[in-house]
């Protein structure tokens, strides 16, 4: 038997594609990869999946949200006076800096897409700097902690909450001596805050190295060629560090203040 | 049943493997390690989680030789748990999560729906550095000590009380976590944005359905496992007192984390297998498959319901009566959807055209099992029997019916019906059928006694156990022998066909889906030209319309 060439087609009906998919075949833009048949459907498919992996990201942190609202629940006259150990003035700066580094973030895209590219490194540049300042705050935070012997583990001190007249912020926040067993749940709060905002942390500290990177490209041009996805993403992801700080803060920071 | 076989292959004497496809197109291995084809991805895959089976197979049979005897002679019993722990670990991590999303869905899932690649090819080829890194580590791990606390990591066992690895193994489920995201993420993203023009959603082969669903549970609920498992590492390193009473924790909160994964984690295991099966019984009973939109939705309906179920996994361990009610109650839920995939089978096969090749052998091997270990599922999720069969062998039965009996049987079933299309040659038909046969009797000797163990009241994760229970574990060590046998043979004769297995041609099953109707192995690009679907699937009189016009041009 001969072997014949079969034609591809999956009825009589020719192969059709369509007039925008023809169109960007031929042109096929330097930046479109090959397995896709417009760019259209490139951009489509990166936000998307930019937006599943966000997902990941909220189920990632939603056991820690659901680990502090057990515990919440459980100790909270502990949390209380734990939470009154933050300097609030500290994060609120904090909670500023990110809200404005957000602003900056989402005119940095408006600028790719303009295809300014000075206004774009600048917005980076900025969001780099705002970004840098809140962990510097946090780290600030972190060395308080650590300076009062609240950090979890073995060195952890109960003495803030069993004598409160010996420590200045609970004296301002009129704390009342916690009974040693409910005391001793304070380091679930401060785990959880390490956690927490450790976590958040990380998710920083990974944000502003990107942010370093983009710099230099968009420097070289790299953004404001029409092809904005990437920082798109990026300001979905930063964006998104964002918005749990907006939780973490009053869920850390504000228990009993309302 | 009117024809002995649908297989139809071309003349041997004239045909060839094509010469330009996606293996022959760049040689070397760095064109295999930097690849960005979702076929070679897959082969990769497929090598490495054959290897981590048999690592992992080979540790069952030093359990069952164990337990071979009543006193623990083979091994002193804190090797003996570090033995059932890594078992295990690298079967579920390392080969169940992977084994067929990672292989024959990688592969055939963009060929399915008509697209080029995967949305993301680099993230793709990652998925797989991160699987092997992890399973590195994971062995590694065991070279240096191994872990004992089971795979389920155990709170506050594996916080407080032991010395073994659980960092690096925690480290490594972790880094294997991270993989399955990405596997599934890229899954979902490619069934939305990269369809042929025509291929609607109920256009699509329920295989892709069932791989949409099992996406979803990889992507909402492995980051679940991730956080729980970084509590564990900062508990046992640092103290910290999340899982611990002693500061006010609760180990519960552990299990409630680790379950909210692990149990919607075994529907991972299972729904890419209900996806083989969907395919290889329409193909191989030249019919529909019956109520397809209704088999469509319930594996969306087994996605949704399955995160609602964890708690069944702690009836014993203090929950309250009330959430007992509920989550035994959403634990039958489940099992509806279930039944209806089978139901529909049953229905597919009903005035079918049946031929009874390997792959639909080793599917009927699933049906039976599948509904055996699914309904003693329900005698577990009821919480009266289930105090008294968890951690008896019961529940190991149980498992192993569903995971083996089940999952393993639709792997093969779904490796030997997409060989020929993946390698171009088919695997050889009679000792494949032996295989697939050996596999049945060896796997119900296995563990259909320990069903009998179970009820018997023989705990689980002992290396030892009361004289009398002997018998019933001799059975279960010789069936085990024979399961070995059965998995080793497909290694041999598929490894064998590599080289001398006839020639497949394009569609030696005549079946429908569009992986089928391109060249075999396919090319690097998967079609010539994009195609655009016209028909639903599995219809098998456009296929026929299809040979029909062939002959039309060929005269």
């Amino acid at each position: 038997m001969a072997r014949k060439k079969k034609r591809w087609s999956l009825s009589d009906r020719p192969v059709i594609v369509t007039g925008v998919a023809e169109g960007a075949h031929h042109e096929h833009l330097p930046y479109q990869r090959h397995h896709f048949e417009t760019i259209a459907q490139q951009n489509d498919a990166t936000n998307f999946a930019m937006w599943l992996f966000l997902l990941t990201e909220i189920m990632f942190f939603g056991g820690l949200f659901t680990a502090y609202l057990i515990y919440r629940n459980w100790y909270y006259p502990a949390f209380v006076s734990a939470s009154h150990q933050l300097s609030i003035p500290l994060g609120g700066v904090n909670t500023l800096l990110l809200i404005c580094s957000s602003f900056t973030m989402a005119m940095g895209v408006w600028s790719a897409e303009m295809k300014k590219k000075g206004a774009l490194v600048l917005c980076l540049i900025l969001t780099f700097i705002l970004g840098t300042g809140f962990l510097g705050i946090k780290t600030v935070e972190y060395g308080e902690k650590i300076e009062k012997h609240h950090v979890p583990g073995i060195h952890y001190s109960l003495n803030s909450f069993l004598y409160p007249d010996s420590d200045e912020a609970a004296r301002v926040a009129k704390d009342h001596a916690l009974p040693l067993d409910m005391a001793r749940h304070t380091e679930i709060y401060f785990f959880l805050y390490f956690a927490m905002t450790g976590m958040h942390a990380l998710h920083m500290i990974i944000g502003v190295a990107i942010l370093a990177f983009m710099i230099a490209r968009a420097q070289a041009g790299a953004y404001t060629t029409g092809h904005v996805t990437f920082v798109e993403n990026f300001g979905l992801y930063w964006h998104f560090v964002d918005i749990v700080w907006i939780f973490l803060f009053p869920l850390l920071y504000l228990i009993s203040r309302h | 049943m009117s024809t002995d076989t649908i297989v139809s292959l071309p003349d041997q004497s004239t045909a060839r493997v094509p010469k330009v496809n996606f293996l022959s197109k760049e040689n070397g291995l760095l064109s295999w390690l930097l690849t960005g084809d979702h076929k070679r991805i897959a082969i990769l895959y497929l090598i490495s989680i054959t290897f981590f089976f048999f690592i992992g197979g080979a540790l069952a049979g030093l359990i069952r030789l164990e337990l071979l005897t009543p006193q623990s002679d083979l091994m002193a019993t804190d090797t003996y748990n570090k033995v059932f722990t890594m078992h295990g670990i690298i079967m579920i991590f390392f080969f169940l999560v992977p084994s067929v999303p990672a292989t024959l869905g990688n592969f055939f899932i963009p060929m399915m729906i008509g697209a080029k690649d995967l949305a993301l090819p680099k993230i793709n080829l990652l998925s797989w550095y991160l699987y092997m890194a992890a399973g590195i580590l994971a062995l590694y791990t065991m070279m240096t000590g191994g872990v004992d606390t089971g795979w389920t990591f155990t709170t506050p066992l594996s916080t407080h009380y032991v010395n073994t690895n659980v960092l690096t193994t925690g480290v490594a489920v972790f880094i294997a976590g991270f993989s399955s995201i990405f596997t599934g993420l890229n899954f979902i993203v490619t069934i939305h944005k990269m369809r042929a023009p025509g291929m609607t959603w109920f256009r699509l082969p329920l295989f892709v359905w069932a791989h949409y669903a099992a996406s979803i549970l990889m992507v909402l609920g492995t980051p679940v496992l991730a956080i729980a498992i970084v509590l564990v590492a900062l508990e046992r390193t640092m103290g910290i007192g999340v899982f611990d009473p002693t500061k006010g924790g609760d180990p519960i909160l552990f299990q409630h984390l680790f379950w909210f994964y692990s149990h919607p984690a075994v529907y991972i295991m299972i729904l890419p297998g209900m996806g083989v099966i969907s395919e290889t019984i329409s193909t191989f009973s030249r019919k529909r498959v019956f109520g397809y939109t209704a088999v469509a939705f319930s594996s969306v309906a087994i996605a949704v319901f399955g995160f609602f179920v964890w708690a069944h996994h702690m009836f014993i361990m203090g929950i309250s009566n009330y959430s007992m009610l509920v989550f035994s109650l959403l634990t039958m839920l489940v099992a509806v959807p279930s039944a209806i995939k089978i139901f529909n089978w049953a229905f597919t096969l009903y005035k079918g055209s049946i031929t009874f090749e390997t792959p639909m052998l080793y599917t009927f091997g699933f049906m039976g099992l599948f509904t055996i270990g699914g309904l003693t599922g329900v005698f577990l999720g009821t919480s009266g029997t289930d105090i008294h069969l968890t951690e008896t062998y019961f529940i190991v039965a149980h498992f192993h019916f569903v995971m083996v009996g089940g999952m393993l049987m639709a792997f093969l079933a779904g490796v030997h019906f997409w060989w020929p299309k993946m390698t171009g040659r088919m695997y050889p038909e009679k000792i494949s059928q032996l295989a697939a046969v050996v596999t049945f009797i060896g796997f119900n000797l296995t563990f259909f006694p320990q069903f009998i163990l179970g009820t018997l009241g023989m705990p689980r994760r002992y290396a030892s156990y009361p004289a009398e229970f002997q018998i019933l574990n001799v059975f279960s060590t010789a069936g085990a022998t024979i399961l070995g046998v059965g998995y080793l043979l497909p290694v041999l004769y598929l490894t064998w066909s590599l080289k001398y297995g006839a020639i497949a041609g394009n569609n030696p099953w005549q079946a429908t889906g569009l992986e089928w109707q391109t060249q075999s192995p396919p090319l690097t690009e998967n079609f010539p030209e994009i195609p655009i679907m016209d028909h639903e699937a599995y219809d098998y009189e456009w296929l026929d319309g299809q040979k029909e016009k062939e002959v039309v041009i060929v005269g």
